[in-house]
């Protein structure tokens, strides 16, 4: 058990292509820490220099108080469950989740002990004597995470452990994984590209995007007050809406100040079909493009007049092309009806142009 | 990862360069060797640095030949292991191809008999049946002849399988495809599926120029006359002669020059060559 | 075996495989049957009559302590070929394998030596280590050792094994990177984070990932030095001095061609071509097993 800490951590690689810009992140005694980002935030990079897999350029790695930059991976005393699992393919379940153990020199009968317990919390018994290959893909990843439970780490990193499984399987072993380490209360760091997986599983979410950090916090202030566009857009799905406030409707439905912010953003379940408009709050005409219904509640697509306003999350990407509202239930209006759409003034996000910088109006 | 740095790195790349070291010398020696005055060698006095004999030397050894036991100018012999090399390697590619297809792509009597047949040839290299392979070469009056060097050696199975496998992974829709377009199957062989084996054909044929360039005991036993001997006789006979009487540096120079066209193609066409061995092995 | 779309052709597939099939009948099997047939036969002095002797050949073959001293002595060189070559490929591929800067070069400038022809081989090493003016002798005799393979059996071996596991090491060297390669890299990187060291790791995890790879070379660097070292030995030493580097083949091409003996010369050839057959027919039987994960 011990706290994490990473202190201004960069990574250059020769060539010249920095990856991480330099992050600070507190990962407190017990806490499940997630990393979440699109591919080639940097993520993988981060997890894996606190692994000890990567080097580190600058900056500091601190694993219970300790400075672990130049330790080595075998030193740290920390677990990985992998992607693709890693097993070794030519021993057995229980040797697999032995061998950690008998590199530190602990005697067979406590690695029996260890490894026995570990195959009964994770149901593995009856396939102890089996050979990875003969082990379906969850039972692969149970055995993944027996061989890091029997060492007892200080840390256990996890590096998308649940992208190799199929959808029904990844939400199960989601729930079993926090079970786990609540149980194990071990200090975590788990990354993942799913945004779901990381608003269940964090206790502590950090939102990353090209090598740099975009917000840390809980995973419900970050919802409810994402940091940057980018944050606003990423956590949240269908994601949040974003427009100029420099469209005239919009302007002058803000007033001053907060009109010549730059961007505002509306989760979609936070527009209301309605005729009226709030005090404060923003209402927009929509035209209905398309209708998606998925049982308890319903998208309606709907486009603006003024469709050369629309704000993309990221500078350089295709901004999305329509408004996405969410009602609950499954009456929707008509796919080309004129609606009108409203927002009260504590559900709007306002960020500056660059959509780096939340206002709060 | 983190005990890759520093230490651990150096000492990988001093084995590497040891390892070239080891693997570089001799040819080194070689070429050093080829370029010195004979009697310096013979007194054992040869230093370690090139000297300046380099035009000389090759230019005797290329043109004129030895003084000594065989008199064939090396260009000559070089002439012939090209030749021979070249019609191993195309001669086998060819008719391991052709019936490769067959074996694949049609179902006849007796197809699987014949396959096995061919199949048993892998395990036998030449050197085990060289005696008879020789009366009857000599039988059909190819003693001496570029025929009687290559056909031989054509006989065994590797690239038929390494054909076979190939085929086998093309998939059906693209002979149905050419089916309905009216392709017979020797249209079908000609235009879809020759040039879809082209870097396999590559690969082989470094391979094979390369066992055909080296082949030793055949070549050996077939050929009498001077003017037929490959590289690798011609520097075997240089070396019969007694100690006192051999011309070292062109000796050695023959040697660099025999090295030479396979570590060209080596080094040239790596990515074939290593996938051309990979392959037949398998 | 046989894929599903096919030609109806009845004639042609006879044509396309006609060529290989007269070349095999004609090149092969003819020769190998011939092989079996002169084994079992006896030729006097000046070629004049033959007889049928049945086995007698065999027989002397296996009564002659000189042809047990020969399979022993073969086997012998072989072993020591591969083990020498295959370990040093394996150190250089281990060394190459890492994520080094330049790796694409090491490898270039290591496998080059397979294009190397064994008389060729030959010759390099006996000039390097000729008695009187070899380079690496004159350290030899710094260092007090009396070498001369023309006189010394073991050390005309020494130096037929040194030459052959020389031109094997870059044929190895591939193999062995071919086979680092396929071993993903997390399984080592899980192993490290489990607290094994670069040794053990190597010892725990990459050696018995490496198995079949290492079989699979073995049995063809027998093969090899059973057959392609002929070029080596003919070049070197002739099989001297005495028969200290006499190997099977070189027996047959010996006893053959040199001393006339012509059925036995055959019967060793068929005895050769059996052990082939059954190496060649372990390593199918077991590589065929291939680690699969």
């Amino acid at each position: 058990m011990a706290n994490v800490t990473l202190r201004n951590v960069r990574k250059t690689y020769t060539g010249g292509f920095e990856a991480i810009k330099g992050v600070n992140v507190d990962v407190g005694d017990g806490q499940f820490c997630v990393l979440v980002g699109p591919s080639g935030c940097g993520k993988s990079t981060l997890l894996r220099m606190v692994a000890g897999l990567e080097t580190v350029t600058g900056g500091e790695i601190d694993i219970g108080g300790k400075v672990v930059n130049q330790v080595e991976p075998a030193d740290r005393d920390i677990a990985m469950v992998f992607q693709n699992y890693a097993l070794y393919p030519h021993m057995s379940v229980f040797n697999n989740m032995a061998y950690g153990l008998r590199n530190r020199g602990m005697k067979e009968a406590e690695i029996k002990t260890r490894v026995e317990e570990a195959a009964r919390v994770l149901e593995l018994t009856s396939m102890l004597e089996r050979k990875p290959r003969q082990l379906s893909g969850g039972q692969r990843q149970r055995v993944a995470m027996g061989r890091a439970i029997v060492r007892q780490p200080k840390v256990f990193l996890f590096d998308e452990p649940l992208s190799n499984l199929d959808a029904k399987l990844r939400i199960s072993m989601r729930v079993e994984i926090r079970k786990l380490q609540r149980r194990l209360n071990v200090t975590s760091i788990y990354v993942t590209h799913d945004q779901l997986e990381a608003m269940t599983l964090a206790d502590v979410l950090v939102v990353m995007n090209g090598g740099q950090v975009e917000q840390v916090g809980n995973p419900l202030a970050i919802y409810e007050k994402p940091a940057t566009t980018f944050v606003a857009s990423f956590i949240g799905a269908p994601p949040m809406n974003l427009m100029s406030t420099r469209a005239d409707e919009i302007k002058s439905q803000l007033g001053g100040g907060a009109g010549e912010a730059g961007i505002l953003g509306v989760r979609p379940e936070d527009f209301a079909i309605t005729d009226q408009t709030p005090s404060g709050g923003v209402a927009l005409p929509l035209t209905v493009e398309a209708i998606e219904r998925v049982g308890a509640e319903t998208f309606v697509y709907g486009s603006r007049a003024q469709n050369e306003q629309r704000v993309a999350a990221n500078p350089g990407e295709l901004p999305p092309g329509e408004i996405i509202v969410r009602i609950p239930g499954s009456e929707a209006p008509p796919i080309g009806q004129q609606i009108r759409v409203a927002a009260i003034r504590s559900k709007l996000h306002l960020f500056s142009g660059d959509g780096r910088t939340r206002i709060e109006a | 990862m983190v005990e890759q740095e520093g230490f651990r790195r150096y000492v990988a790349h001093i084995i590497l360069w040891i390892g070239i070291a080891i693997v570089a010398f001799p040819v080194y020696v070689a070429f050093v060797a080829s370029t010195q005055d004979n009697a310096l060698i013979a007194n054992g006095q040869m230093s370690l640095l090139p000297g300046g004999h380099f035009f000389e030397v090759y230019y005797q050894t290329i043109f004129v030949g030895t003084s000594g036991s065989t008199r064939e100018p090396v260009a000559n012999m070089m002439l012939n292991s090209l030749i021979m090399a070249l019609l191993i390697a195309v001669g086998k590619i060819a008719i391991s191809i052709i019936s490769a297809y067959g074996i694949v792509y049609f179902r006849f009597p007796f197809r699987m008999p014949i396959f096995w047949l061919i199949f048993i040839t892998l395990m036998l290299p030449v050197e085990v049946r060289i005696y008879p392979t020789y009366k009857i070469v000599a039988d059909l009056h190819l003693l001496d002849s570029y025929a009687g060097l290559a056909l031989p050696l054509i006989a065994s199975a590797t690239a038929t399988l390494l054909f076979r496998q190939f085929f086998m992974t093309v998939p059906d829709e693209l002979l149905e495809a050419s089916r309905i377009d009216g392709a017979g199957p020797l249209r079908f062989f000609w235009d879809t599926l020759l040039p879809l084996s082209r870097t396999n054909m590559a690969a082989l044929f470094v391979i094979l120029f390369i066992l055909g360039w080296n082949q030793y005991l055949w070549p050996l036993l077939i050929t009498t006359r001077d003017d037929m001997q490959t590289i690798q006789i011609g520097i075997r006979k240089m070396m019969t002669t007694n100690d006192a009487l051999t011309e070292w540096p062109i000796v050695m120079a023959t040697a660099v020059l025999a090295m030479l066209p396979p570590v060209f193609v080596v080094v040239v066409m790596q990515k074939l060559f290593v996938r051309g061995l990979v392959e037949t092995e398998k | 075996m046989q894929k599903q779309a096919i030609f109806r052709s009845k004639l042609l597939p006879y044509a396309l495989v006609a060529p290989q099939l007269a070349i095999v009948l004609i090149f092969f099997y003819w020769p190998a049957l011939q092989a079996v047939i002169q084994s079992f036969l006896l030729q006097d002095a000046f070629g004049l009559s033959t007889s049928f002797v049945w086995f007698d050949n065999y027989v002397e073959l296996f009564r002659d302590p000189a042809y047990f001293e020969t399979i022993v002595r073969t086997f012998f060189f072989s072993f020591a070929i591969a083990a020498s070559s295959l370990s040093v490929a394996l150190l250089l591929a281990v060394m190459a394998d890492k994520p080094l800067r330049g790796g694409a070069v090491y490898r270039t400038l290591l496998i080059w030596p397979y294009a190397v022809a064994p008389p060729v081989v030959g010759v390099l090493w006996v000039f390097m280590l000729h008695p009187s003016l070899g380079v690496l002798t004159r350290y030899l005799r710094a260092a007090g050792i009396e070498w001369n393979p023309l006189l010394d059996g073991g050390q005309a071996a020494t130096l037929v094994i040194i030459a052959a596991a020389w031109k094997q090491i870059s044929y190895n060297f591939l193999f062995f990177l071919a086979g680092l390669a396929a071993i993903p890299k997390s399984v080592l990187e899980a192993a490290a984070i489990d607290g094994a060291r670069p040794m053990r790791r190597f010892w725990t995890v990459t050696f018995p990932l490496l198995s079949p790879t290492i079989f699979f070379l073995l049995v063809i660097n027998i093969v090899y030095a059973f057959f392609d070292t002929f070029g080596i030995i003919d070049t070197m030493t002739r099989g001297g001095p005495g028969k200290s580097t006499e190997t099977l083949v070189y027996k047959v091409y010996n006893d053959g061609l040199i001393g006339g003996n012509l059925g036995s010369s055959a019967a060793q050839s068929v005895i050769l071509m059996i052990m082939v057959i059954v190496l060649t027919g372990i390593q199918f039987r077991f590589v065929e097993r291939k680690v699969t994960y």
